[in-house]
């Protein structure tokens, strides 16, 4: 329990914690005092000048040690001469602070009159314009007129592209240095920074591409003026045009809270429609930040190639439908292949679509299998980390394991946390084939062979079992392993743990081992059913978790299960188009109905086609990595002849002879509530409650922390892990994996995950072209070396009996003879697999 | 000057040699201090000296070093070498001509506060002088007088030279330390002081080259030795740097307390032709400007005179002003190095120096109104006490001081605004 200090801002008393800065501590009690270089995410640098306040503090007498008194008996207060930066300050017990008297508003009319010496008149044109600090201090605080001749202006350059994504214009710059302190100290991006001095400061780019930060939109929030901008929102609309909705990002399964500004506009006929993606406030998710990726990649939502009206096949060609008639076709089709169904449905649905999916398919007798390569999610329910849990808590005492992940590619702000809290103590585990960003913050850093995933966490199981158990002989070699011992010490002995774990180079049948070795480390170290203790799942979409939780689960062969099946039921997944080799097995499959938002590889063998709705369209819940339920709202009008998946589902069992709820979402999670035991308690009403969250942003005072959105829409509901409800969860048998031999055979390939990847939800996000990569293969520059391969050089890649043609990365944090190729870029890769690398035939003349 | 402490090669030739050096009780200060004192007496021997920081500062010396914490490890000591003052040339000299003095004056820092690496920064247009130190230290290793277990005791030490790279700024001791650590060259918030956060965090000594010359003669002869020279609450000689309107300008070793009059016109020789001084900037550009009365030039020159006269005493670079100069060409110097050299991290002196140099551009090419004169005053008013290091704080001191004290030099310059004299009395 901290010590408390007890002050005077302004004439209000405030009590606060030791160590709190006069800005923060004013804050508190409602004395908002203007900042441009503070904000509350980062240290204070004292360098705009804009908080200077008067600052009285008691005179203690050197001999006796007590406070001097007034006449009046009150204590004496001495006034420091100097105005004082609130911001660096930290509260001492009796202060005085003067924020408001007359030396202090002409200070702070001083400051900005200097900040707008050369600071341009861009008002009209500038994007901040409406949510600018700048403006607003000025009307309460600035002077009415320059004195400063127009012509002795300093200018400087006014659309310089720092990197493609954001731009910035120099002139509008008031050298707060925001941007700079947030890419050092918090995305741990260095690459932008400040050249030249005086006048003539300026941010720069170091990097190439530009500002290559996957958080660099963050920037252009806290920017306190219209320096930053993103390419995606310039010149785009004015704040006060845009009406906002909640939302939660659909790309990875940390679940950011955005806001969806929108807005209707004469060039789309009048329709809304999104101008910009922000971040919302939720200090349990992502504070008060988004990745890149979940800012710039909405626009699929509104791609033109977006499926506006149902298909069916007639004459071998699909053709527009009205719903009635896909319907019934539908309910037919499904009729007839009896108990034969197979509906295949992914974590992009919400769990709403889930539940009536499951429903549906469970009526019918069928089986319902999730389109996914990661498993575990099972044991997630069971060991997952749980109510109460939150990465803000966790430092010095927990320890964070990170296997076969790396991490900032598939879940940047899990990376974030992860980061802050090993920056704030925590002991950090890593456990992965090669090296990756999150190994700078790591205590312990443990390498593997590709395949050997569980075996190491097997090892580490070992390591702290007295009785040592046999060891497979995939696990012995690695727990011969130095630091093997310190680093399982270290987990077992904090006093909470966690274990993420993602899909580097994983298989699903490697994915279930690493998963269950990954739930018996935790229950042999007694690291579940508490907060801050438990597993976690870096999924490869937002809503896995949720799809495990309604009851989907993958399954080894899915060719198989088509072809087994006589009636297939596929929403929002594309196996055709990610692996040509099932388009057979689906094609065989009996009566196949597709329920997308694009006319996917999947969607041209349909026998019938239902347009969904996406996530900016509708209402849903998905649950996170933390299982977290939260809840996103409609942002704009959803075109008229689409429907929610739910809605679709539900209308399809009504024609079946089965009764779901498919008017409104909330409805259908009132069902699920009382049918999914782990969802019990669950309503739109509480997953909207909100309460108090620090800092306080978003508010009048938009200097203080930027304009992310504050959060008055939901931070959402934790779920209780069975461990958390006191169930028993006993060990289960892991089977250890065999490193993928490379030995004899030379190369072999893994798949991992990129951020930037070429899938249907990112491609059509133009703007990020430049940073979306080519197919390409990563390898080790030793490994190719006697092929004569160049950084940049193509090659043909043989996987198996395909060859692919991609260009080559070269790196030599890549393991020797590992070739390792990203997911969702054109070649199908499933687990590590044999492959063959030759240089492409030069042209034949 | 009858005993010099800090330009002894004027005496002694060839004193940047090494052997000469020694010759001269070379060293011994050191080889003393290492084997038979313990690093607290050396603290307290130079506290007892009353030896206050050459830099401009005047921090009394031994009290700094006492102050390094003694709670986080390692120490260090780094030379201020930067001598960017305009008017100040004073530390060059003893680099170049008393190498040796300096370096046994850094490593007997060291030695006081337990330091095992010493650094030197000096300014990036002394890569001559630097290369020359480079030469010395490497000499001095040779010898035996730096590197492992000195005078066989089981105290190391190094020192290296780093160039800057020509910025003033880093002649600030927070900006100098982020310099050397590789970054911007900006000055820190303060508090925390170097000697609890300093280098790389640790605590540190920062020292200017003249400050450390002075301590081998101060441990080889006392503290009561040193006391006979200067004045009570300013003892020992400084160098004082002389320039501008004078027959001899050039480095005057004296004792401290030695009046204005005294340097300008015995030493220096006088002002040339028939001319009399007209102002004085004491402190090189960062001054106020001294009017020359009969007072004022007979005011001594220590850290607590000055003061007396509305100005600092500062590095004692004495810019002698004849009434051959309008005081607004000083403030054009002034203010063109100022605006040029502001590292730009706080607003005020970032804006507020970049504005005051247009302002002043125009009155110096007749192009002001009255109104400006008064908005260059109120500008420098608005930047007092509200930067977040000193140069900011004292671009001011000369505009304010010579906008107040030689206002006619002012009127004399203003227009109506379109360059047309006006008529004054």
């Amino acid at each position: 329990m901290a010590k408390m200090v007890n002050l005077v801002i302004d004439g209000k008393e405030a009590q606060v914690p030791e160590g709190t800065l006069i800005v923060n501590a004013a804050k508190k009690v409602g004395v908002y005092i203007p900042v441009f270089c503070y904000h509350p995410k980062m240290e204070p640098v004292g360098m705009c000048r804009m908080c200077l306040v008067e600052i009285g503090r008691p005179v203690i007498n050197r001999e006796t040690s007590q406070f001097e008194r007034e006449e009046d008996g009150s204590i004496k207060i001495q006034f420091s001469p100097k105005l004082e930066t609130a911001c660096t300050v930290p509260v001492s017990e009796g202060m005085v602070v003067r924020g408001f008297s007359e030396k202090v508003l002409s200070g702070r009319k001083d400051i900005l009159e200097f900040l707008l010496t050369s600071h341009p008149l861009d008002c009209p044109v500038c994007d901040k314009g409406g949510e600018c600090p700048l403006q607003n201090l000025t009307i309460d605080f600035g002077p009415g007129k320059s004195r400063f001749i127009y012509d002795n202006k300093k200018h400087l350059a006014k659309h310089v592209p720092l990197g493609e994504l954001i731009y910035l214009d120099r002139e509008r710059c008031i050298q707060c240095g925001r941007c700079v302190r947030f890419q050092d100290e918090i995305a741990d991006d260095p690459v932008i920074g400040f050249a030249q001095r005086g006048r003539s400061l300026q941010i720069v780019t170091y990097s190439e591409p530009g500002f290559d930060s996957y958080f660099s939109g963050n920037t252009t929030d806290i920017c306190p003026v219209g320096a930053l901008t993103t390419s995606d929102f310039r010149f785009g609309a004015r704040p006060w045009e845009m009406n906002s909705a909640a939302s939660i990002c659909q790309q990875c399964p940390v679940g950011c809270n955005l806001t969806l500004n929108v807005r209707r506009e004469n060039k789309s006929g009048g329709n809304f429609v999104i101008k910009r993606v922000m971040p919302r406030q939720n200090e349990l998710v992502n504070e008060i930040w988004i990745c890149d990726k979940g800012r710039f990649t909405y626009h699929y939502t509104e791609s033109p190639q977006r499926l506006t009206q149902p298909l069916v096949r007639k004459g071998g060609e699909l053709v527009p439908a009205v719903w009635d008639e896909a319907l019934e076709l539908v309910a037919t089709g499904l009729k007839e292949a009896g108990r034969n169904i197979l509906t295949l449905a992914s974590g992009r649905l919400a769990n709403e679509d889930l539940f009536n999916l499951h429903k549906l398919t469970k009526s019918l007798g069928g089986k319902a299998v999730q389109y996914t390569e990661m498993a575990g999610g099972d044991l997630v329910a069971q060991v997952g980390v749980g109510l109460g849990t939150n990465f803000s808590d966790m430092g010095t005492g927990t320890a964070i394991l990170v296997v076969a992940s790396d991490l900032e590619e598939e879940a940047p702000i899990y990376w974030l946390r992860v980061k802050q809290a090993a920056q704030r103590g925590a002991k950090l585990i890593v456990v992965n084939p090669r090296p990756t960003k999150l190994d700078r913050y790591a205590s312990h850093i443990l390498r593997y062979p590709y395949g050997s995933e569980a075996a190491m966490m097997l090892a580490l199981v070992n390591a702290l079992s007295a009785k040592r158990p046999e060891l497979p002989e995939a696990a012995r070699s690695l727990a011969r392993a130095g630091d093997i011992e310190a680093a399982a010490k270290a987990f077992a002995e904090a006093e909470s743990a966690v274990i993420l774990f993602g899909s580097e180079g994983t298989s699903l049948g490697a994915s279930r081992s690493l998963a269950q070795a990954c739930a018996n480390l935790l229950i042999a170290t007694n690291h579940i059913g508490r907060p801050n203790n438990g597993l976690i799942g870096v999924w490869s979409r937002a809503n896995d978790q949720g799809a495990w939780d309604m009851g989907f689960q993958p399954v080894d062969d899915l060719g198989a299960a088509f072809r087994d099946a006589k009636g297939v039921y596929i929403a929002a997944a594309d196996p055709a188009g990610d692996n040509s080799s099932l388009v057979d097995a689906l094609k065989s499959a009996g009566f196949l109905v597709v329920q997308e938002l694009f006319l996917t590889e999947t969607a041209r063998l349909a026998d019938v086609v239902l347009p969904a709705q996406a996530f900016t369209e509708r209402e849903g819940t998905l649950t996170n990595g933390e299982r977290r339920v939260q809840r996103y709202y409609p942002a704009i009008p959803a075109s008229l002849e689409t429907l929610p998946d739910f809605a679709i589902t539900a209308r399809l069992a009504q024609r079946l002879g089965f009764d779901l709820e498919g008017r409104i979402a909330m409805r259908v999670m009132e069902r699920l509530a009382a049918e999914v035991r782990d969802y019990a308690g669950v309503t739109y009403r509480k997953v909207s409650e909100i309460s108090e969250q620090w800092p306080i942003i978003g508010r009048q005072d938009l200097y203080y922390g930027g304009t992310s959105y504050e959060n008055s829409q939901g931070l959402g509901v934790q779920l209780q892990s069975a461990a958390q409800r006191g169930e028993p969860v006993p060990l289960g048998w892991s089977q250890p994996s065999v490193p993928v031999s490379s030995a004899d055979s030379g190369l072999v390939a893994v798949p991992v995950t990129r951020l930037y990847d070429r899938g249907q939800t990112v491609l059509p996000s133009n703007l990020l072209a430049l940073r979306i990569p080519e197919p390409y293969v990563a390898l080790n520059p030793n490994t190719v070396a006697p092929l004569g391969v160049q950084d940049g050089m193509m090659v043909q890649l043989k996987l198996g009996e395909i060859i692919f043609e991609l260009m080559v990365q070269l790196d030599y944090k890549v393991p020797e003879k590992i070739a390792l190729i990203p997911r969702s870029m054109g070649v199908p890769i499933f687990g590590p697999t044999l492959a063959e690398i030759t240089l492409v035939e030069r042209a034949k003349a | 000057m009858s005993e010099y402490i800090l330009l002894r090669h004027r005496t002694i030739p060839d004193l940047n040699q090494l052997e000469v050096y020694r010759q001269h009780d070379g060293f011994e200060a050191f080889r003393k201090v290492v084997t038979t004192l313990q690093p607290d007496e050396v603290i307290e021997l130079v506290k007892a000296s009353g030896l206050r920081g050459r830099g401009g500062a005047g921090f009394p010396t031994g009290l700094k070093w006492a102050f390094t914490d003694k709670k986080a490890w390692p120490h260090y000591v780094v030379a201020n070498a930067d001598e960017s003052e305009p008017g100040t040339f004073k530390d060059r000299e003893i680099m170049e001509k008393n190498p040796y003095q300096f370096l046994e004056g850094v490593a007997i820092a060291a030695y006081a506060v337990q330091a095992k690496a010493a650094y030197i920064y000096l300014r990036g247009e002394f890569w001559h002088i630097a290369a020359g130190l480079d030469q010395k230290i490497a000499e001095m290793e040779a010898a035996g007088l730096l590197g492992e277990k000195l005078f066989d005791s089981d105290y190391r030490l190094r020192i290296y030279t780093h160039l800057g790279a020509g910025a003033y700024i880093c002649g600030e001791e927070t900006a100098m330390l982020e310099s050397l650590e590789g970054k911007l060259g900006q000055p820190r918030l303060r508090p925390p002081f170097p000697p609890s956060f300093g280098l790389y965090g640790k605590p540190t000594v920062v020292n200017n080259v003249e400050t450390l010359s002075n301590v081998p003669m101060i441990i080889q002869k006392g503290a009561q030795w040193y006391r006979s020279f200067g004045t009570e609450k300013s003892p020992g000689t400084k160098i004082f740097c002389l320039s501008g309107r004078v027959y001899r300008p050039g480095n005057y070793e004296l004792p401290l307390g030695t009046t204005f009059r005294d340097l300008i016109y015995t030493h220096g020789g006088g002002v040339p032709g028939d001319h009399k001084v007209k102002a004085i900037m004491a402190a090189g550009a960062s001054s106020s400007l001294i009017v020359a009365t009969e007072e004022a030039l007979d005011t001594p020159m220590d850290y607590e005179s000055v003061p007396r006269l509305g100005a600092q005493l500062g590095s004692a670079s004495v810019i002698v002003i004849d009434d051959t100069v309008n005081i607004d060409w000083v403030l054009y110097k002034t203010l063109h190095f100022f605006s040029h050299e502001s590292c730009g991290k706080c607003t005020p002196c970032r804006e507020g120096t970049f504005w005051m140099r247009h302002i002043i551009d125009r009155i110096h090419s007749d192009q002001s109104s009255a109104e400006d004169v008064q908005l260059l005053g109120d500008v420098a008013s608005q930047i007092k006490g509200k930067c977040l290091c000193a140069l900011g704080e004292f671009s001011i001191e000369a505009v304010l001081s010579g906008l107040e004290r030689f206002d006619g030099d002012f009127n004399a310059r203003v227009t109506n605004g379109r360059g047309e004299e006006l008529a004054h009395g």
